[in-house]
């Protein structure tokens, strides 16, 4: 009995010891937070896209140049300007082994639309997905829409009868706290699975051997996320061999991590812009101190957006890794110029005047809401601001959280002043306008209305014709930045740092795509 | 009674306490290091040039300077500035004066209620007497951190955030002193049952003495020793629990911060060179607290040979 | 422990409205009396309470606001971390404490002792999360030979997760562990030092010299013996300290255990969580106190003449 017992530990230990040297090539990715779920339509946020995307796949997708290409449809074509016909992959599996056909296709894109859905406003155009054949679907536009692909490149596709049997037909109501399968469960046509989760600890994602695509290096069989939410900690992870690739690298360990000969460290502009919310709607101030709201005032908008010195934030908080910003949107994004970009300059003197003259000459007080774990050195970012308007006499109290009650809050209309970072993941302005700056956008937290930017976004997601399409993305970029609805501060630079022999190609959308990962 | 004829400085002199005390040169030297710290944290303003938590003072291009004693160091800036450009010395002085503020008002907390509770259940005895021993045996099960813990989280529950911003201090003050009292209030309670039973009490319960009065003119002067040396370890244990729970982000917020929140917003700089924004608080913490034990000790020694842990 | 129950209970249902912390803005009145129906929290407190009472024994705690996972399964994946822990912690404070208090209690005045004297002070000074940073900085960054934080490779047994299976698990817990005992042993230094101390000076040890008993026999065999009871009460307390004090050095190194899921709960005010800890710590408690109870009825015959044990 006893020996058996014995013998019975040797072989696990030979086992375990086996499996996790010889075989197992994992990569050990972190980062500062988690996947906020993994249902994939409940959330669009960076990282729990990141996660989704590499379980879960959609009809089209960015390859490592960003540019748009086949994945679950392998040819489309418009019959008409409102109509689009998809013809898919006959050899996409589930990572059960079911075959995914039209009908999870239609389902998925149905379920992205539903109230729960926070990808509803994302394809609002569309109006109509319909199945011809088992490997064919018809998209139909309420009018003709130019950027239909790149924003169906974040729809991903799940399965119709996984989510029947799973009661996961509705995405999950992520603001009431709803639980569901499909938030900690996931099944899609992807390159990997997860095989564990255990939020904010440790996800374990290993190969889909159903996936129809090719791995870059078959080595890579599995990987793991552990965020890590402390900087010092996420780097004495990487530094001491724990962990292989942290994707929000903190700007200040970057040249040590650089000097370590077994890690390297690689840098890209993000697509991706931070920026200040300021409440124009609210009557007064929640936070406030003077009865009423001074953000109303351009003066006052004004006024804060020259007292920041984004120079010294770049220099200081950020070790040179940033852009600063005129509007929040970056190169490569069509409708971004360099002209737009340029800001108003630091002036503290003009600061105090634009305030004087508004009827503030002693400043007020306000709160200022920020996430502690989501942009670069976000929280540093915010107590610098609060000392440059300190010194115009807008007495600024910081208040950072985790970004789940951050975004959750700000949803709830609980925020006078408030930063958020904007990404535009279908490289179209039509993006930025339609969130922040539509009437009653569900990320318009500013409230800003204004009938020619509406009308602009209309035009924007109905004209065919370029110019004009151009013309009014130019004259709405004009509007909303001559009326200082937010303040801009700067485009983030992202850095990921590896083990030198680790090799996931770094992408400006910051999502890293493991089937493109090798070992040398 | 010929010691009143002296002037109260004779007094002290010509006691034993105070002959132990320059005998002991640990005595000497913690208790000076600890006057040096809690004159400077007392009176920082007029002791560094900078006020850190004034925003229009701070510049951010002074970020990152190290020590001045260092190549690129400033001579302005002794000890180096923070992140936001914050002079270090500065900062951590007034930090200083957060954790004794904090240290000082839940060590007093606790010393009221234990000696409160410890004397009234001597005195009293009977159910009272029992009821109170039991809380203080249940309390001393439960760690004191788990204990300042607790309070906080129902704090933050009971209190909407932008008030519990303004009470962390209270909170906080509240959560460590109601973790330390039944130290107090044991001793206490031992030195009444010992007191109680002499003929100087009785004799003044005969004649009509009321109790209150019993208790704090014959009582409560005998019990003050063996309080002051648990006092003193106690304060220690104090600012060490502040600066843990501060550490661990639910203590004071960081607009007011004390020595742990110092070390924790240092910890980011930890790798990327800039040591001394967390090195410093921490090492500072570790002499505060060890001067402190230092002198607990000796006072354990001295006061009251037969008091242990 | 069930006043802990009803503490905890009460911080469920009076800290903050539950319903507010489970469902958005913009759900209606309806939609709100409704779930308040179904959550049963129109009944009166008493019916509440029992109900509270038979979930809790059952293991359940409700759904975390965080996590969006019934806070039973939170705790059970968590529990393993922590035990493994904490009594890997517990097993270092205890011997290597009990044998330099022993040394310095014998040998008041060595060099040594005055050495290990002054670190143990040093130690009581030391807050755990400073240690914690040091090693960390220390064997994780500059020597990088250990792991500065998770439980590295575990091993999956169905009900429990072992990190001892694996050389990257034993790694990781050398760590934290020792961080987490330091302060215990200065502790118990401390006390089995004076045991010692007071013992050697006791009347039966001075009439074992006189009869003439070899020194050494008189030190380890006599007084240790006697020397060891408080040890076995510290032994208790510790754990329950220990468990505490878990959630600092589970904060530093990233410890993926019920403290730091505790310490995530508070910051989030995730009261489930926070009120399964507080009667999972509450059990813990009582059931040290009552299994040391029992050990030392055993040990110490002068408790078994008064016949009395002393409930916890």
């Amino acid at each position: 009995m006893k020996t058996k017992n014995i013998v019975r530990i040797l072989l696990s230990l030979v086992l375990v010891f086996g499996f996790s040297s010889a075989w197992a090539k994992t990569i050990k990715w972190s980062m500062q937070g988690d996947s906020l779920t993994l249902d994939p339509h409940a959330q669009n946020e960076g990282p729990t896209t990141q996660v989704s995307r590499q379980v879960y796949e959609a009809l089209v997708q960015r390859g490592l140049d960003m540019k748009i290409g086949p994945a679950l449809a392998t040819k489309w074509r418009t019959t008409d300007p409102n109509n689009w016909i998809f013809d898919l992959r006959k050899d996409a599996k589930f990572s059960d082994g079911t075959g995914m056909t039209s009908a999870d296709v239609v389902f998925s894109i149905l379920r992205a639309k539903q109230r729960t859905s926070d990808f509803k406003e994302y394809i609002s155009t569309i109006s109509d997905v319909t199945a011809i054949g088992d490997y064919s679907v018809k998209i139909t536009t309420s009018k003709p829409n130019p950027i239909l692909l790149n924003q169906l490149s974040n729809i991903f596709i799940m399965s119709k009868a996984w989510s029947e049997k799973n009661f996961a037909m509705a995405p999950q109501n992520w603001d009431a706290g709803q639980e569901t399968f499909s938030a900690t469960n996931a099944l899609g046509t992807g390159p990997f699975k997860i095989t564990l989760r255990e939020p904010n600890t440790k996800t374990v994602f290993k190969r889909n051997k159903h996936w129809w695509g090719e791995m870059k290096d078959n080595k890579v069989t599995q990987i793991q996320l552990l965020p890590i939410k402390n900087a010092a900690t996420r780097v004495a992870a990487l530094l001491s061999g724990e962990i292989d690739i942290v994707t929000d690298a903190p700007v200040q360990d970057l040249k040590r991590i650089g000097s370590s000969s077994g890690h390297k460290v690689e840098s890209t502009a993000q697509m991706r812009t931070i920026f200040l919310g300021m409440d124009q709607a609210a009557d007064k101030l929640r936070t406030g101190n003077t009865g009423d709201n001074p953000f109303k005032k351009k003066e006052v908008r004004q006024a804060l957006y020259q007292a920041i010195d984004i120079e010294a934030i770049k220099k200081k908080v950020m070790r040179g890794l940033s852009e600063p910003a005129g509007i929040i949107t970056f190169p490569g994004v069509n409708g971004y110029t360099a002209d737009l970009d340029k800001r108003l300059p630091y002036d503290v003197d003009a600061a105090k005047k634009l305030l004087a003259d508004a009827g503030y000459p002693n400043g007020f007080d306000v709160e200022l809401r920020c996430p502690n774990d989501r942009y670069v050195n976000d929280e540093a970012i915010c107590t610098a601001v609060v000392g440059m308007l300190g010194k115009i006499g807008v007495n600024v109290n910081l208040f950072a959280q985790t970004k789940s009650k951050h975004f959750k809050e700000l949803k709830d209309d609980q925020g006078d002043f408030y930063m958020l970072g904007w990404g535009v993941p279908t490289l179209d302005s039509h993006y930025v306008f339609h969130y922040l700056y539509e009437t009653g956008a569900s990320w318009n937290k500013v409230n800003f209305s204004n009938a020619d930017v509406d009308a602009a976004i209309r035009v924007m997601e109905g004209e065919v014709d370029l110019d004009k399409r151009n013309a009014a993305i130019a004259k709405a970029w004009k509007i909303v930045k001559d009326d200082i609805s937010y303040l801009p501060l700067h485009h983030q630079v992202i850095s990921w740092a590896s083990k030198s022999n680790v090799n996931v190609p770094i992408r400006p959308n910051n999502e890293p795509l493991f089937r493109t990962a090798s070992f040398n | 009674m010929d010691n009143r004829t002296l002037s109260s400085w004779e007094r002290i002199k010509d006691s034993d306490v105070y002959h132990s005390f320059i005998k002991s040169p640990t005595a000497i030297v913690s208790s000076t290091i600890l006057f040096i710290i809690f004159f400077c944290s007392f009176f920082v303003e007029l002791i560094t040039p900078y006020n850190p938590f004034d925003p229009s003072s701070l510049s951010l291009m002074d970020a990152f300077t190290p020590p001045s004693w260092t190549e690129d160091g400033l001579a302005k800036f002794i000890l180096g500035t923070d992140g936001q450009g914050r002079d270090m010395l500065s900062t951590i002085l007034y930090g200083c004066r957060i954790s004794l503020i904090v240290g000082f008002s839940a060590i007093i907390f606790s010393l009221v209620l234990g000696v409160g509770l410890g004397l009234t259940a001597g005195f009293f005895g009977g159910k009272y007497e029992m009821i109170v021993m039991r809380l203080t045996d249940v309390q001393l099960t439960v760690p004191s951190i788990l204990m300042a813990l607790l309070v906080d989280g129902i704090a933050r529950g009971l209190i909407s955030r932008e008030m519990h911003d303004e009470m962390a201090i209270y909170v906080l003050i509240f959560a460590i002193g109601i973790s330390e009292w039944p130290q107090f209030a044991r001793v206490s309670r031992a030195a009444t049952l010992v007191e109680k039973n002499k003929d100087y009490v009785s004799a003044s319960t005969i004649i009509g003495v009321s109790n209150i009065i019993i208790m704090f003119k014959h009582i409560l002067p005998n019990i003050l020793r063996p309080v002051l040396v648990i006092g003193t370890i106690g304060l220690a244990l104090a600012i060490l629990a502040e600066s843990t729970l501060s550490f661990l982000g639910v203590g004071v917020p960081p607009t007011t911060p004390s020595l742990g929140t110092l070390i924790r917003l240092g910890n980011d700089f930890l790798f990327s060179g800039e040591w001394w924004i967390t090195f410093f608080p921490a090492i500072f913490l570790v002499i505060l607290a060890f001067s402190i034990n230092l002198l607990g000790d000796w006072m354990r020694d001295t006061l009251n040979p037969k008091l242990k842990k | 422990m069930l006043v802990v129950a009803f503490v905890s209970f009460s911080l469920f249902n009076f800290v903050g409205d539950p319903i507010n912390n489970m469902v958005g803005e913009e759900t209606s009145d309806e939609e709100r009396a409704e779930l308040r129906e179904t959550l049963g929290l129109m009944d009166p407190i008493h019916v509440q309470f029992s109900r509270f009472i038979v979930n809790a024994s059952k293991g359940e705690f409700g759904i975390s606001y965080q996590l969006r996972r019934p806070v039973s399964e939170l705790i059970v994946e968590r529990l393993p971390a922590t035990i493994e822990l904490v009594v890997i912690s517990a097993l270092i404070a205890l011997v290597t404490g009990t044998l330099l208090g022993v040394y310095t209690g014998i040998n008041r005045k060595g060099f040594l002792s005055d050495f290990v004297l002054a670190i143990s002070l040093l130690g009581v000074s030391l807050p755990t999360f400073v240690i914690g940073i040091l090693f960390i900085y220390l064997f994780a960054v500059i020597l990088g030979i250990l792991p500065s934080f998770g439980r590295g490779e575990v091993v999956d047994l169905g009900f429990w997760t072992t990190g001892f299976l694996t050389v990257s698990g034993l790694k990781a817990i050398i760590l934290p562990s020792v961080t987490l005992s330091l302060f215990q042993m200065t502790y118990i230094i401390r006390l089995v030092r004076a045991e010692m101390m007071e013992i050697l000076q006791t009347d039966y040890i001075k009439f074992a010299r006189a009869r003439g008993i070899s020194e050494n026999s008189i030190k380890y065999k006599h007084a240790l013996k006697n020397g060891l009871i408080p040890v076995i009460t510290i032994a208790g307390i510790n754990i329950g300290t220990l468990i505490a004090f878990s959630i600092i050095t589970e904060t530093v190194f990233q410890w993926p255990g019920m403290g730091f899921l505790f310490i995530q709960a508070v910051q989030f005010v995730d009261i489930p969580i926070m009120s399964a800890y507080l009667v999972f710590i509450a059990f813990v408690f009582v059931m040290i106190n009552f299994i040391v109870d029992i050990l030392y009825y055993f040990i110490d015959p002068r408790i078994r003449v008064k016949g009395d044990v002393a409930s916890g």
